[in-house]
């Protein structure tokens, strides 16, 4: 692949083989991870479907499950007669035109009649069963339910909206093609698997680079224990300049998973490094010479070797070549490793790792809430140009306010603030407009300030 | 202001010249942006600081004016910027115009659109996050006001990413020259439904809009305008809280010698009844949110353009 080809996919908006896509089903009832390829294959509810169509469409495109073809299900693009709700519903134009002349204020039906006995449905899982068999498509599965429903008519329109679309996700479920950029990765580990992401918000992260001044031609000092995310993320930012260096205590990297589901270009990729904490400790020029420590890079650089060519196995044996849900057990993302050989991640060079040490780095995002924090900060702050700035996230409070208050009496920063963002989403309707119901309740805390030249 | 220019980078080995931005810091409410120049002289009630003393010196540094008293300079970034900017109109701060860029899915390289301009605040990120290679269109049908907006682009070092037109985008539109051009589109506008079906022929297939306004009579008619050809339309309010931290002595009491900390200060004290208890004093690092915060600023309407095969 040429770099100039590369460097148009990453940023391109049509999908192409080998990409990395999430796959938003049913309206984020279930979010899933994949790149595509001819052979995968995605299961929704009981059924296989192949992910073939999907390849050279345009981002944000909706299929809806086809099982009315005796070849076997099959995804075939739908396209929205009427309007797309900014609340779940997706209304066809059927209760389009019905909604119009319906005024919410001016309705007049209510619950008042509803028995719940189970007996308002006529049609019985064998009918339905022989429609589909006859080669009903999804939406005819809908209209008859909707006809042998014996209190459709008698609900109020925002109910038979809730129910049409109960249906549908069940009968002709739909999946979205959404670009796994840093705030759809974001959002998607939030609402499914938030550990793996140490429970980091997506407004949260977007402070993180905001007060870190993420921005091209820098070298961001990072360390990245939500598996990969933050690392990602800065490295979309850098957009192929600068650096962004993963950087860990001890001898091994942490998991950087996540970084292969962003679709970073090869150019993007090289400007990901890692390196550990003691080597970026190590004064200049004096090469690690500590044996022990040479042999726990080579390992850690083996170890790495080894699994990708497990997953490259796994992944020509497994079925499911490419899918993988977010929050199901199997929570790392073997197939993706091994389709494209991503280079981020190599560890930095003592070219540049001098280069660092004569400069210091643009600025520090520390998102590790397993290290204690103000011994982290103690020992990477001083790696910093004078005048860089830094921010700091944890789920919990006390490291920071301990770690803000030593950086006080060690008169190492200024500009010190604990920072705890609020984020809250409006369902917007005519004469429907309230918050959501549920809510995120915390994003986590970020420290932030800037450094200031020992004196 | 950014790292695109080398020379102006901050490093261990970058100090102060005639020219620079700095941004004269006395307390984190309290910062001014100030060109250094030659000859000039920066008065603040720390007393008076001669520019010509800064030079060299390196950025983050203490610097002391003839009454003793000190200031720090910092290298200016666009969260300092922000908090320095001279205010023509209401501005943006760091949670809405962090949230702005993320949910914008703005990257190097992308071509944005923004209208009004405003002072600036929320344009300033926007180029850090298009640069180097990006551009970012900020409209403003206040001629004053966009001229001002240059000059301060200028004085940012950021004119290379923005330019800045005049131009009622509500009454008239984008212009016609950026049709299916552009990743993002921002509106700050009285009457944003005005300018949503323009904003819809600007943006790529799939590309992204951010509408932000204070009132929710807007934002129903601006959801209400997205309907037709936008998807994915959510509402978002985002509020900071900010946290003081103390340190703060304590006392607990025990009534016999037993289970205290050797490591604590300890009194002996009389009570009433005669008996000798301890006190022990512990001090602690404490964390709590500060008693006032700004508890609204505006509704941010996201949306993406509909998909049409």
């Amino acid at each position: 692949m040429s770099s100039t080809e590369n460097i148009n996919k990453s940023s391109s908006r049509i999908t192409w083989e080998g990409c990395s896509v999430l796959l938003d089903i049913n309206d984020g009832d279930r979010l899933v991870f994949a790149r595509l390829s001819p052979a995968a294959k995605l299961k929704i509810g009981n059924k296989n479907c192949s992910l073939q169509p999907l390849i050279g469409c345009p981002f944000g495109t909706v299929f809806q499950l086809d099982t009315s073809d005796s070849d076997g299900p099959f995804l075939s693009p739908f396209q929205p007669k009427g309007d797309v709700n900014n609340t779940d519903e997706i209304k066809d134009g059927h209760f389009q035109a019905e909604s119009k002349d319906d005024q919410p204020n001016s309705e007049s039906k209510d619950n008042r009649s509803l028995i719940d006995n189970n007996t308002a449905q006529s049609l019985t899982g064998e009918d339905i069963e022989d429609m589909r068999r006859q080669g009903a498509k999804g939406n005819e599965i809908i209209e008859a339910l909707i006809a042998n429903s014996a209190t459709f008519d008698k609900k109020t329109s925002f109910s038979q909206e809730k129910y049409r679309l109960k249906k549908q996700k069940k009968y002709a479920p739909r999946v979205l093609i959404r670009r796994p950029v840093a705030r759809s990765i974001c959002e998607a580990y939030f609402k499914k698997y938030p550990l793996k992401i140490g429970f980091l918000r997506v407004d949260t992260l977007s402070l993180l680079l905001s007060m870190a001044n993420v921005s091209s031609n820098s070298d961001i000092l990072v360390v990245d224990m939500v598996g990969g995310l933050l690392t990602g993320a800065v490295a979309e930012r850098l957009g192929g300049t600068g650096f962004v260096c993963n950087s860990y205590l001890g001898q091994t990297p942490h998991s950087m998973d996540i970084v292969r589901i962003f679709n970073l270009s090869d150019e993007i990729c090289k400007r990901i490094v890692r390196s550990s904490i003691s080597d970026l400790l190590s004064p200049k020029e004096s090469r690690p010479q500590n044996p022990k420590q040479d042999v726990g890079s080579v390992e850690s650089q083996s170890i790495d070797q080894m699994s990708v060519s497990v997953s490259m196995e796994e992944a020509s044996h497994s079925p499911e070549n490419g899918i993988s849900d977010i929050g199901a057990e199997n929570t790392t993302f073997p197939a993706l490793k091994a389709y494209k050989a991503t280079k981020a991640g190599e560890k930095a060079s003592q070219e540049i790792l001098d280069s660092w040490k004569e400069n210091g780095f643009s600025s520090l995002i520390i998102a590790a809430p397993d290290l204690d924090t103000w011994t982290v900060v103690r020992d990477l702050l001083p790696l910093l140009s004078n005048s860089a700035p830094f921010a700091i996230y944890h789920q919990y409070l006390q490291p920071l306010a301990t770690c803000m208050h030593n950086l006080q009496l060690e008169k190492m920063a200024i500009g010190l603030q604990i920072t705890e963002p609020w984020l809250r989403e409006y369902q917007v309707l005519p004469s429907r407009t309230h918050p959501h119901m549920q809510m995120s309740a915390f994003g986590g805390y970020i420290l932030s300030g800037t450094k200031i030249c020992s004196s | 202001m950014l790292a695109s220019h080398p020379e102006k980078r901050i490093s261990f080995n970058r100090s102060i010249s005639y020219g620079d931005l700095v941004i004269v810091y006395e307390r984190h409410d309290n910062m001014k942006a100030v060109t250094v120049s030659e000859g000039s002289v920066l008065q603040n009630r720390f007393g008076v600081f001669k520019h010509s003393d800064w030079i060299g010196k390196p950025f983050g540094g203490k610097v002391f004016s003839s009454k003793g008293g000190f200031v720090y300079l910092l290298a200016p970034t666009p969260e300092l910027w922000t908090l320095v900017l001279s205010h023509r109109t209401q501005i943006l701060y760091i949670a809405d115009i962090s949230l702005v860029v993320m949910n914008l899915e703005i990257v190097p390289g992308c071509l944005v659109l923004e209208s009004g301009t405003g002072s600036g605040s929320l344009t300033t990120s926007l180029a850090r996050a298009v640069a180097p290679k990006g551009h970012v269109y900020t409209f403003d049908f206040h001629e004053q006001r966009a001229a001002l907006a240059r000059d301060d682009f200028e004085r940012t070092g950021l004119s290379s990413l923005i330019s800045v037109g005049v131009r009622d985008i509500q009454g008239k539109g984008f212009p016609d020259e950026f049709i299916g051009k552009a990743d993002s589109v921002f509106l700050d506008l009285p009457q944003p439904w005005l300018a949503i079906p323009s904003a819809a022929k600007m943006l790529k297939q799939d590309a992204t809009l951010c509408s932000f306004s204070p009132c929710v009579e807007q934002v129903q008619r601006s959801c209400d305008a997205l309907q037709s050809c936008f998807t994915d339309i959510r509402t978002f309010e985002v509020l900071l809280r900010q946290y003081e931290v103390r340190e703060e002595k304590m006392e607990s009491f025990h009534g016999d010698d037993n289970g205290s900390n050797g490591s604590l200060s300890r009194k002996r004290r009389q009570c009433s009844d005669g008996n000798y208890v301890l006190s022990d004093s512990t001090s602690s690092v404490m964390a709590r949110p500060c008693g006032e915060a700004r508890g609204h600023t505006g509704y941010l309407t996201f949306a993406r353009l509909k998909c049409f095969l």
